[in-house]
């Protein structure tokens, strides 16, 4: 007689059915397993790569910005991105966006030269921060590059240095101000309101030292609130339209920084990020309306720069990381152990993030907190999510982590994973190895007396 | 591990307990582990009956059958 086929096991569960209305636990789509990114199946990749793994869609990240792309040229004719180094400056990446046109724009000595060696010529760049030396100024100089001046030490160092060079450096001023949304981003630049930013212009266009083209603000980052794009642009407008009264001096761009919100989920906001944050048409419609009433002759508009990231690419990259193991806490909560932690997925400080299980399961989904593998309470990818039962050896994705993780990721206890792209044809590509011993330890200097270990 | 007497376990998974007024759902296994705790098998007794209709090794249902227990017992469905 044939032997009876056994069904196949799933960890046996128990949850209370409560009719509170709000559940602190996630949601439903949560559970739907996400098998395949671009096509290939994620138990290949990792298979393949190793885990944890970052993964980017460069069919994503073209659609993505081409979408953003058309959402302000339908509704102004002059739009210039420069793509946000700090976002993601993998040059992969950064080449994908650079290949569609994209400028960049940085803010330390590293980014500018990256983008540099990336083949952005020197005058496609836009030089942001407070951080520039004047190695950089000089260099930066050389180049024709786009200078944001962000304080008055910068101002009068790099009049100085034009002056002594005979070059008239091309630059724009960083502006703060209120629009509205609180708290004011008023660490980086001039303030609008107080009258900084007009001295500052004045003194620029007095001196005739620096070619004063552009003015530049960022006023914040995840920005909930179109109308805070209405105000600011029709701030920065005001000032253009001021300086041509003034000094007859013509603005060419207006640079509104970044700061559009991703698809994800803020912590402690109650609708997921898809469903709540605006859509990029509603960003492009404040900016681009201000613009177009601000009273500019319509043959001489102002150039529109935009620095827009993680908006661009957070839903571009994946995390692909794999299940330790499991435990119950005292109090009676479940606790799943991940390969991956904060150290790794840094955005989970301030995010919910989207993690999904990369294998069908069944219906049933328990209460559960996700843990990384550091020996750290503050180690929790999720401190809440509802999640099928997994297995020791079952694989997991976090979605939308393509912005600010592998720029600000960390080499804390494990080493750093690989990250790979997929290409427009579904191939995959190592576009950065994981880290080795070798590598982490290539800058350590070990002093001669302590080489000698005497057991 | 015995469940309390008054609990009442439907087919579809639905646990209620009058005691509390509170309600639970299972999953098909945990319900079948449930029925089998009711009729007053033994740990030993439900983890050879699991092993036989469901492709598992006995370190994952002694494991998993622990956890379910601690759980109940949160849940104070046990006696
Ligand atoms: C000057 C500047 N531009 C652009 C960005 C990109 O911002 P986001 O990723 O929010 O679009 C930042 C980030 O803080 C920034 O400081």
């Amino acid at each position: 007689m044939k032997k009876k086929e056994k069904k196949i096991y799933e960890r046996p569960l128990i949850r209370p059915l409560n009719a509170s209305i709000s559940n602190k636990f996630g949601r439903r789509t949560e559970w739907l397993p996400l098998t395949h990114i671009d096509g290939i199946p994620v138990v290949d990749l990792i298979n393949e790569f190793g885990s944890p793994l970052f993964v980017y869609s460069e069919k994503k990240i073209r659609d993505n910005f081409m979408m953003a792309k058309r959402a302000f040229e339908t509704r102004y004719p002059k739009i210039q991105f420069a793509w946000s180094y700090k976002t993601c400056y993998l040059n992969a990446v950064c080449n994908v966006y650079h290949q569609m046109g994209s400028w960049a724009e940085v803010v330390s000595g590293f980014e500018y030269e990256k983008a540099l060696q990336n083949g952005v010529p020197g005058d496609k760049i836009i030089f942001n921060g407070p951080d520039k030396s004047k190695h950089d100024l000089l260099l930066a100089m050389k180049n024709n590059t786009l200078i944001h001046i962000d304080h008055f030490d910068e101002l009068y160092l790099l009049t100085e240095l034009a002056s002594s060079s005979k070059s008239k450096p091309r630059v724009a001023i960083r502006i703060n101000m209120d629009t509205g949304v609180y708290p004011q981003w008023d660490r980086f630049g001039f303030n609008y309101e107080n009258g900084q930013a007009w001295e500052a212009v004045n003194k620029i266009l007095m001196n005739d030292a620096l070619d004063l083209v552009g003015i530049h603000t960022h006023i914040g980052t995840f920005m909930m609130t179109p109308s805070a794009y209405a105000v600011a642009t029709a701030k920065m407008t005001e000032l253009a339209i001021q300086i041509k009264k003034k000094f007859n001096h013509i603005i060419t761009y207006i640079d509104m920084g970044g700061g559009f919100a991703s698809k994800n989920t803020l912590k402690g906001s109650y609708y997921a990020g898809a469903d709540a944050v605006p859509d990029i048409g509603e960003y492009a419609e404040a900016i681009t309306s201000a613009l177009l009433n601000a009273g500019f002759d319509r043959n001489n508009l102002p150039f529109l720069y935009l620095e827009t990231g993680r908006a661009l690419v957070d839903d571009t990259g994946f995390l692909l990381g794999t299940v330790l193991a499991n435990k119950r806490l005292a109090d009676g909560r479940r606790a799943t152990i991940l390969d991956f932690g904060v150290n790794t997925l840094f955005t989970s400080f301030w995010y919910d993030h989207k993690i999904s299980p990369a294998q069908e399961m069944g219906h049933y989904a328990e209460e559960t907190i996700l843990y990384g593998p550091l020996c750290m309470n503050i180690d929790v990818v999720r401190d809440a999510i509802s999640l099928p039962p997994l297995k020791p050896g079952q694989h997991v994705v976090a979605q939308y982590v393509g912005a600010y993780n592998i720029t600000q990721s960390m080499q804390f206890i494990t080493f750093r994973p690989a990250v790979v792209m997929i290409d427009r044809e579904g191939r995959s590509h190592l576009i950065r190895k994981r880290e080795s011993l070798d590598y982490v330890q290539k800058n350590e200097i070990l002093p001669s007396h302590l080489k000698k270990l005497n057991w | 591990m015995k469940l309390k007497k008054d609990i009442a376990i439907s087919d579809s998974g639905f646990l209620f307990n009058p005691s509390s007024g509170d309600s639970y759902t299972a999953n098909p296994i945990a319900t079948e582990i449930l029925k089998y705790m009711q009729s007053g098998f033994s740990n030993e007794q439900i983890i050879v009956s699991i092993m036989e209709s469901y492709e598992v090794e006995r370190s994952t249902i002694e494991k998993d059958l622990f956890d379910l227990e601690s759980m109940l017992s949160n849940y104070k469905l046990t006696r």
